[in-house]
């Protein structure tokens, strides 16, 4: 776990430290709350402790008494807002639910009064003592409360087109060999980001600065210039740094153009930091699933039938759901596939995208699935998934731009040791703890999203990139860098990078793990702009274009047969030619087969991606093996899982050292969603009730042993300039069934329900 | 957080008085208008989320040079009220004759907590009902006496099985209490009529109809340090959570033997994570007592310290857990190599 970067293989980059590493460990780095802001006044929220129903009406005197209140914002006085439309209805918001708009309460945790004080402390007494008094409707928590709705989400989700099918896969189910019928839950899970959900905002004159963790300046910018009725120009939007985003932060909340508004009406600077506990309410989360899977093989285990039907749930309001039966359906080769999606609407806030959203349950049913099959056909499960490898997808028979899926499993299990297993259930221990082995599939869709960028080299080699990407602690700093330094051939050292600021050249979401597809194949087409120019500049009569291209870096000699002749470009030499010290391009990049309206879009804050299934002709995937070691104590029953090894090829490694560590994190969120990860609700009061961090179970270091990623080579020419698949939500993906296999093993009970605790074991 | 006053006290009758003076009319650690503050990470805890609202805080840490003696020279151990769980965790002494004690503070928090909380603020920490911990909840008896029980019919895994009553189900979190009433430990309190010792079995007190009144601890009276009485190396701290650290006990057993020649010649049980108190398993160990230890006998003693347990939605599962956490730690106490 300790290990040093590790070595770059075949088609990776190098291995260099974070370019933000000493700002961070020193504490320099800034995040939103940490702005220096002029004279502000501090927001504290009062969050309803209802789920449905409404407000009767407010004491406040308690409240205003409290020195240094300057105003008490209810739906009395609120700001009018103009309303938000959802991100998948065209607009930027992760929820329609507008608060202090009415007296009506749509969930619990629903903003219900701001308190604006002249200290924190004074604003969150004066909070504390703010008296509601409610007319409770009895509301309806989840999946099994009465009063909720079930419909299919084809139709009301605009971005659920269609339930994959192919082939008759009644028929198929019906005559297979082996059968199997299966269903798996999954649980509410919250970001919990270590940044809360701050905003401060600042107004001079008519201009708004926003600081916000954001994973979208430009959908922030865009969506809370819409809610104010303000041109989006007047809005500016920066976070340098975000401390954790996993999709919490790429739809705008409503609190952002609320607090916006109070502090255009107080004519202050005003600093919101909301508590842990209200983040689970003010923001999105993952919603529970459920999920039932058929699986029809032949005795040599060739998938003949597969159905997914999954269940969401998501507020009365938003149809949001994650559809993951877009990638279940592809996974492996079967000729006969059906697939249903539904969404059941209960009395909750809005869910919304959390770190690999429709892969995490949707494959932790397949891939659970799966082990279970293998097990019914007396099958090595690494073996069944050979069996099933294709190199097209089943459902419109595309084909995988590139597909390691069995080389990450032969690399995983080789160094996890797997071929030491002994394969009978209960079979392996040492001391009071049952020992088991368990493995699965993960895999992430391929996405980009167009991108602009602007890059200025000067005469001394000293290079600044400036986009609207966002470093949610991925690396984007670092990676953003590193392409510039290689297009350009100057030092690391000398490129400056700035992003974070919506000011600056647009970028795409950071979700989806698209960013470094996107940002960094924008970046590399303005640095060729640029050699473009320094080329051309010094011999004005080649043909440039492609010799440019062909160049590795402007200090380096070109390398094709075409080019030999040429020697390395003198960048004084171009410099002087070209009669400037600096040259400064600004280009837009959009992916292959982005809709026509792609750079319209992007200036107005909405991410066209593309990839994944969605592609023309191909399907893009990056694919990885995870196996776990899973240790139960026979008499407490405890779980831990002590040994996570995963292999992944995704395509070009930027840096293997940034990918490492996104894919380790990964594996130990994924260990965690399977084992602790669990936001309990009220049944009676659709209310969060462990939402805080002593509660709301995630691992500690005595839980994480040992984590090892394996990083295979792989290039794909199919998918975008950089040759780079999105990674940061690969690894979370798989561990979750693997973990269940694992316990499967050592225990020989299959466990169905995330996340599995101690009393769910009945060995 | 509301405004308070912060006294420090130099010395106990100060400390004492300044309670005394602010003191609750009732015995509610909720409703007290003073506290005594050590550690903190209880206290500040709660007053950050509104729980707690005291008027003064009577800060003891300057008591600490006479308050905090670790001593296991005489016959009997003594521990003071603000020795750190950190220190006697790491006592060497302690480790060899009083394994219970160490291992009930090491699997205890968190290093970062250990090092701050004292021994008097560990036994005094309230319960992690999260009904408890969040006012916007109304119904809580403990936290608003005659308000009802959100708990009872709520999420209620972190809840007891033993010793609750129909007004209050919380359970008592800590772990350092079951080795002490295990142990048959005495408490010393300081208050404003000197120094009175009683066993640490009578200082909790069971929720009853009054959830809110936690211990008998009389207003201004401050718990000054813990004798336990003779050694016990044969002594054992097992505790059963969610992970591996930084985390309170689903169920744990204090267990302490006295084996000789092969026969019990004394055994002590008390059980945590399961109780609305610390909570000693007296049937248990009158099981034990003058046996032979086989494992049938380990396991009928687990379900005689379960045999009053009720368990509620979510967290019935703790009776079959505990009794395994029982009998196994027995094992572990016959088989440890003293
Ligand atoms: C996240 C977390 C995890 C934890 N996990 C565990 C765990 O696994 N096991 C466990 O046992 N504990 C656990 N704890 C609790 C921790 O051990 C206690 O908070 C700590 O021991 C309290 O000691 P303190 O000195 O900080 O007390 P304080 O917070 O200072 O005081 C606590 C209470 O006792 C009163 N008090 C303090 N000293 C005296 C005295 N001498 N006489 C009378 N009253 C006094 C105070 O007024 C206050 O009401 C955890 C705490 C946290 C925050
Ligand atoms: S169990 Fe006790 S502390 Fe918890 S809600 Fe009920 S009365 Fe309050």
């Amino acid at each position: 776990m300790n290990a040093a970067a590790p070595e770059p293989k075949a088609n990776m980059g190098q291995p260099v430290p974070r370019y933000d590493a000493a700002a961070k460990v020193t504490g320099r780095a800034t995040y939103g709350s940490d702005m220096p802001m002029d004279n502000p006044a501090y927001a504290f929220l009062v969050t309803s402790a209802i789920a449905r129903g409404r407000i009767n009406g407010f004491d406040l005197d308690d409240a205003r008494r409290v020195r240094g209140v300057i105003d008490i914002v209810t739906y009395e006085n609120a700001p009018k807002l103009k309303e938000a439309k959802l991100f998948s209805n065209g607009g930027y918001a992760g929820t329609t639910i507008q608060p202090l708009k009415s007296t009506d309460i749509a969930h619990e945790g629903e903003i219900i009064a701001v308190v604006v004080a002249e200290s924190y402390e004074a604003a969150r007494e004066a909070a504390n003592r703010v008296k509601v008094s409610y007319t409770a409707v009895a509301p309806s928590a989840s999946f099994d409360s009465p009063g909720t709705t079930k419909a299919a989400a084809k139709g009301q989700n605009a971005q659920f087109k269609e339930d994959p099918q192919v082939g008759d896969f009644a028929k198929a189910f019906d005559e297979a060999e082996v059968k199997l019928t299966a269903s798996y839950d999954t649980p509410t899970q919250h970001h919990n980001p270590m940044e809360l959900f701050s905003t401060s905002c600042v107004w001079m004159g008519d201009d708004l600065v926003i600081y916000e963790p954001s994973q979208y300046v430009y959908g922030l910018k865009n969506g809370v210039a819409e809610q104010l009725g303000i041109d989006a120009d007047k809005v500016r939007v920066v976070n340098p740094y975000v401390g954790g985003g996993f999709g919490s932060r790429g739809s705008m909340t409503p609190r952002t153009a609320i607090i916006a508004g109070i502090a255009r009406r107080l004519n202050r600077p005003i600093k919101l930091v909301p508590t842990r506990d209200q983040g689970f309410t003010i923001a999105t989360y993952r919603a529970e699933t459920r999920h039932e899977i058929k699986l029809g093989a032949s005795r040599d285990g060739r998938l003949v039938a597969l159905r997914h039907e999954g269940a969401e749930v998501s507020s009365r309001a938003d149809a949001y759901c994650v559809g993951g039966t877009k990638t279940t359906t592809r996974l492996y080769a079967c000729p006969n596939v059906d697939s249903l999606v539904s969404i059941v609407r209960a009395d909750r806030n809005t869910p919304g995208f959390m770190r690999s959203p429709p892969e995490v349950p949707y494959l932790f049913a397949l891939e659970s699935a799966m082990d279970e099959l293998a097990v019914k056909l007396n099958m090595d499960p690494v073996e069944l998934r050979r069996i099933n490898d294709t190199t097209n997808e089943p459902i419109g028979g595309k084909p995988y731009t590139s597909r390691s899926l069995m080389a990450c499993f032969d690399e995983a299990a080789k160094a996890f040791g797997w071929s030491e297993r002994s394969a009978a259930p209960k079979s392996m221990s040492d001391g009071d703890w049952l020992i088991g082995y368990g493995c699965a599939a993960t895999c992430y869709p391929t996405q980009m999203a167009p991108s602009a960028a602007r890059v200025r080299l000067q005469r001394d080699g000293r290079t600044r990139v400036e986009i609207a990407g966002h470093e949610i602690g991925t690396g984007a700093y670092t990676v953003i860098a590193q392409t510039a330094s290689e297009r350009l051939g100057v030092p690391l050292e000398k490129v400056a990078v700035f992003i974070g600021d919506s000011d600056l050249p647009p970028a795409p979401v950071a979700g989806g793990s698209n960013s470094t597809a996107s940002t960094c194949s924008a970046v590399m087409m303005v640095c060729d702009q640029i050699r473009q120019k320094l080329f051309k500049a010094v011999m004005p009569n080649e043909s440039l274009t492609d010799k440019a291209k062909e160049t590795v870096g402007l200090g380096q000699a070109p390398t094709t047969q075409a080019a030999k002749s040429d020697r390395p470009l003198d960048l004084e030499k171009a410099f002087d030619a070209l009669g400037a010290g600096v040259v400064e391009e600004y280009g837009e990049w959009k992916p292959d087969g982005a809709p026509l309206d792609s750079f319209k879009a992007m200036h107005s804050g909405h991410a066209r991606l593309v990839g994944g299934h969605q592609m023309k002709d191909k399907i893009a995937y990056a694919f990885g093996a995870e196996f776990v070691e899973v240790r139960v104590n026979r008499f407490t029953h405890e779980i831990r899982a002590p040994r996570l090894v995963g292999a992944f090829a995704a395509g070009r490694i930027m840096n293997p050292r940034t990918a490492r560590s996104q894919l380790m994190g990964g594996l130990i969120w994924g260990m965690s969603s399977a084992l602790l990860e669990a936001t309990e609700i009220d049944e009676r009061t659709a209310r969060y009730v462990n939402d805080n961090f002593a509660d709301y179970l995630v691992p500690v270091n005595a839980d994480v042993g040992g984590v090892e990623v394996i990083l295979l080579s792989e290039q794909d020419d199919h998918i975008n300039p950089t040759g780079a698949k999105g990674l940061g939500e690969l690894a979370n993906v798989g561990t979750n069934a693997a973990i269940c296999n694992a316990i499967y093993h050592a225990t020989g009970q299959r466990i169905r329900k995330l996340p599995v605790r101690l009393e769910n074991i009945e060995v | 957080m509301r405004p308070f006053s912060y006294q420090r006290a130099t010395a106990p009758d100060m400390a004492v008085q300044a309670l005394s003076a602010a003191a609750a009319v009732n015995n509610s650690l909720t409703q007290a208008t003073a506290q005594p503050l050590a550690g903190g990470t209880t206290l500040i805890d709660l007053m950050k989320l509104d729980v707690m609202r005291p008027a003064a805080i009577v800060d003891i840490n300057p008591l600490a040079q006479g308050w905090s003696a670790i001593d296991p020279g005489g016959e009997n151990l003594r521990l003071g009220a603000l020795a750190k769980m950190s220190d006697v965790a790491a006592h060497e002494e302690i480790q060899r004759s009083y394994p219970v004690i160490a291992n009930s503070l090491k699997l205890a928090a968190s290093a970062q907590l250990r090092n701050m909380a004292t021994l008097g603020g560990n036994v005094m920490q309230r319960t992690r009902c999260s009904y408890f911990r969040d006012v916007s909840y109304e119904n809580c008896n403990k936290r608003n006496p005659g308000s009802g029980c959100a708990a009872m019919d709520g999420v209620n895994r972190m809840h007891a099985v033993l010793g609750t009553s129909d007004q209050c189900i919380a359970t008592y979190p800590g772990d350092f209490a079951q080795a002490l009433i295990a142990l048959d430990a005495t408490v010393e309190l300081t208050g404003r009529s000197g120094t009175r010792s009683m066993p640490f079995s009578e200082l909790h007190k069971a929720p009853g109809n009054t959830p809110d009144i936690e211990t008998i601890l009389q207003p201004g009276e401050l718990i000054s340090a813990f004798v336990v009485p003779g050694r016990w190396p044969r002594s054992v701290y097992l505790k059963a959570r969610d992970r591996q650290s930084y985390e309170f006990a689903l169920s744990s057993a204090a267990v302490a033997l006295d084996v000789q020649d092969g026969t019990i010649k004394d055994a002590r049980v008390a059980l945590g994570g399961v109780a609305t108190v610390p909570w000693r398993a007296r049937e248990a160990e009158a099981l034990l007592k003058g046996q032979k230890f086989d494992d049938g006998l380990a396991e009928r003693a687990a379900d005689a310290a379960f045999a009053d347990a009720r368990g509620r939605q979510h967290n019935s599962f703790k009776i079959a857990l505990g009794k395994r956490v029982v009998a196994r730690a027995l094992q572990q106490a016959v088989t440890m190599e003293i």
